[in-house]
């Protein structure tokens, strides 16, 4: 009888799917599915149709228009010239290469890390790729998933299989239960204050404890979804009876006995009990509070009972500096109280938080304002993931909600997350915003984003500032 | 790819921790379908003091007139966090930098430097900082070593590191995708022995 060595779940993956390692060369992994939109691909396929090569498996394949679109017209040239142009090229490549593509208004488009879960394109055990950095939400699934340049975008197009080097392996345990009214983006935030805005470099990491498993899948993508806001590779939990029974029925979900097979797989691929990980982290669910960033990475970020810290609050000279910086920029002074911050807009949307829950949440809180407004000097925009996502909000009368209370509601899309499109903030904005970052002149050149939940969001456009709903 | 094997040239300072890739290449420049016209963006925000990118900002340490033609980028740690956008190691590249110097990068960016052929060299915090105080007070120059793996400046020498395959790639204008379309039998029988429902 031989003994092996006790497994992460990310080194199960990794075994699962190693193609080769030649000596001296990088590891090859198989990737099995393959999603792209209009802004990391068209130079992949120019240089697949420069050294005339097809994509090897356009079935694993999949497209979607996400990043530049407009969220106010499914015309293709609302948001502009360049954004058209992008997304008439995705049109042809995909023609031309023969993948299936989900173009302006087709039921379903949307953000393509809202729809590969909604469609049952993501399934747990494979290797999920996307010249995205978010690609890691897809790891709420078990899978593992990390986005790419667009050179390794051709590589997998061409040979449906990339590089990789062994990441190392860190355990985030989340003990306990949260309390009433915290959200998945407060765990995950909380999170990242601990670890800073790269203390997982290098590292694939694994969320367990009770706090993670109690969490639906969607809450499970917020928080896999911010695995790149503190530097991991990838994020992962393992699957269980919450992700088979989502994952079940799905379009493209196995059916039947392969399904029943597959589900026989999955459940093999949690770490094993005394498995090693390179680091590991634990929080006590309890301590966790609603979160807001104060500052302009993902990392810079207190509870909303707290106030903006002061650069003397930091010993080590880099952090300390970072937060000179930050306060300039956002315009804030050390010891305001977070809750005593305004914002003239607000964004509830991208692949962090624009699933049904997220706005079923963010409808709940306005509700609980009965019959407030949002702010008259206030633009708050409600911008669904996907077209799915969309019409079950509209079927369940959220977009009523929200529109009764002075919210706009838009058309899917990646919209205000990054800016691409119309979509931009204005010098010296400052916005309550559902993303996930904070980047300066992210959202709009001199703009100033403060992170936060749904719930925040929405409670932050009917009152004009950050609210402790909890208290 | 083009090959790389020894680059000597000007640093150029940016002392800035979490440099990411939206300051490196903003959102509104990522609308090309070629891969040619980034590097007039390359940090516009920082570069640039107005939106339309016509009037340099003079105190941005790239538009001094000292470090004008520099090819080396001496950067903060945690250098080109955030979007997998390769578009930022296409913009740095077609600015004209060859090599970058940190003391971490982040994971993706890094790969993409490799794959573009542009040198993301990891140096010590102690190594770095000892550049960062010389390169205010001198135009400093570099002589970057790829096959001997040494980063030598007058009587300074550091040695770094690359992953072998990637060290390989770089030295040889490796074209990644052919190697590996080389491999398609194994690649082939991988798929042969999957479940179904993979």
């Amino acid at each position: 009888m031989t003994i092996s060595t006790p497994q992460t779940m990310y080194e199960k993956l990794w075994q699962t799917h190693l193609v080769e390692a030649a000596k001296g060369e990088t590891p090859l992994l198989y990737v099995d599915r393959h999603l792209i939109h209009e802004v990391t691909s068209p130079q992949a396929f120019a240089n697949l149709r420069f050294h005339n090569r097809p994509v090897r498996h356009p079935e694993r394949t999949i497209a979607t228009m996400d990043h530049n679109i407009s969220t106010r017209s499914i015309k293709i040239d609302a948001a502009g010239e360049g954004a058209a142009n992008q997304l008439r090229a995705l049109g042809i490549n995909c023609k031309d290469f023969g993948i299936e593509l989900f173009d302006m208004g087709h039921k379903n488009q949307g953000i393509a890390h809202v729809i590969g879960p909604e469609l049952g394109l993501t399934l747990p055990g494979t290797i999920i790729v996307c010249g995205d950095s978010h690609t890691a939400t897809h790891g709420a699934f078990g899978a593992l998933a990390f986005g790419i340049g667009t050179s390794e975008v051709e590589h997998v197009f061409a040979t449906q299989t990339l590089r990789q080097n062994k990441a190392k392996t860190m355990k985030i345990e989340v003990k306990g239960h949260v309390g009433a009214g915290i959200s998945a983006k407060d765990i995950i935030l909380a999170i990242i204050g601990k670890t800073g805005s790269a203390g997982a470099t290098g590292h694939v990491v694994e969320y367990c404890g009770e706090a993670i498993e109690a969490l639906s899948m969607e809450e499970r993508m917020t928080v896999c979804n911010m695995s790149i806001e503190f530097g991991a590779k990838a994020g992962l939990i393992a699957p269980d009876q919450t992700t088979f029974d989502y994952v079940e029925g799905k379009e493209y979900a196995p059916k039947g006995d392969v399904f029943e097979q597959a589900v026989a797989d999955w459940k093999k691929l949690k770490s094993d009990t005394d498995a090693t990980f390179d680091a590991v982290l634990t929080l006590d669910a309890k301590d966790i509070k609603a979160q807001v960033t104060w500052g302009t990475n993902p990392g810079q970020v207190i509870s909303v009972d707290g106030i903006v810290p002061s650069p003397e609050d930091f010993s080590d000279p880099v952090e300390k500096e970072s937060c000179v910086n930050a306060l300039k920029y956002m315009n804030l002074t050390a010891g305001t109280k977070m809750t005593d911050i305004h914002v003239n807009k607000v964004f509830i949307g991208s692949c962090t938080n624009s699933r049904i829950e997220d706005l079923r949440a963010a409808a709940g809180v306005v509700q609980k304002y009965e019959g407030q407004q949002v702010v008259e000097t206030i633009d708050a925009i409600i911008v669904p993931g996907s077209y799915r996502v969309k019409e079950q909000a509209e079927s369940e009368g959220l977009d009523k909600i929200f529109t009764d209370a002075g919210f706009e509601w838009r058309l899917p899309g990646c919209s205000m997350c990054l800016g691409m499109n119309d979509d931009v903030l204005e010098e010296g904005d400052r916005c309550a915003s559902t993303s996930n970052r904070n980047f300066e002149g992210r959202q709009g050149r001199g703009s100033r984003t403060h992170l936060v939940s749904p719930e925040m969001a929405a409670a932050a456009a009917i009152t004009g500032h950050f609210v402790d709903l909890n208290a | 790819m083009e090959k790389f094997n020894t680059h000597t040239g000007l640093v150029v300072p940016l002392d800035i921790a979490n440099v990411d890739t939206d300051q490196i290449i903003p959102k509104q420049f990522l609308q090309k379908t070629e891969r040619v016209g980034f590097g007039v963006h390359l940090f516009h925000d920082s570069r640039y003091l107005d939106h339309d990118g016509t009037q340099e900002n003079p105190d941005f340490v790239i538009n001094k007139p000292e470090y004008k033609g520099a090819s080396i980028l001496l950067a903060g740690e945690n250098f080109g966090c955030g979007s997998s956008r390769e578009h930022a190691p296409w913009a740095l590249q077609e600015y004209g930098f060859k090599v970058i110097l940190a003391s971490s990068f982040a994971d993706i960016f890094y790969g993409n430097c490799i794959n573009v052929g542009l040198l993301p060299i990891q140096l010590s915090e102690t190594e770095i900082e000892q550049l960062f105080k010389l390169a205010p007070n001198a135009q400093l120059t570099l002589t970057v070593d790829l096959p001997n793996n040494t980063v030598t400046c007058g009587e300074l020498s550091f040695t770094f590191s690359l992953n072998e395959f990637q060290q390989y790639s770089l030295e040889n204008g490796v074209d990644s995708v052919g190697w590996t379309l080389d491999k398609l039998d194994t690649i082939k029988a991988f798929e042969a022995k999957m479940p179904a429902w993979q």
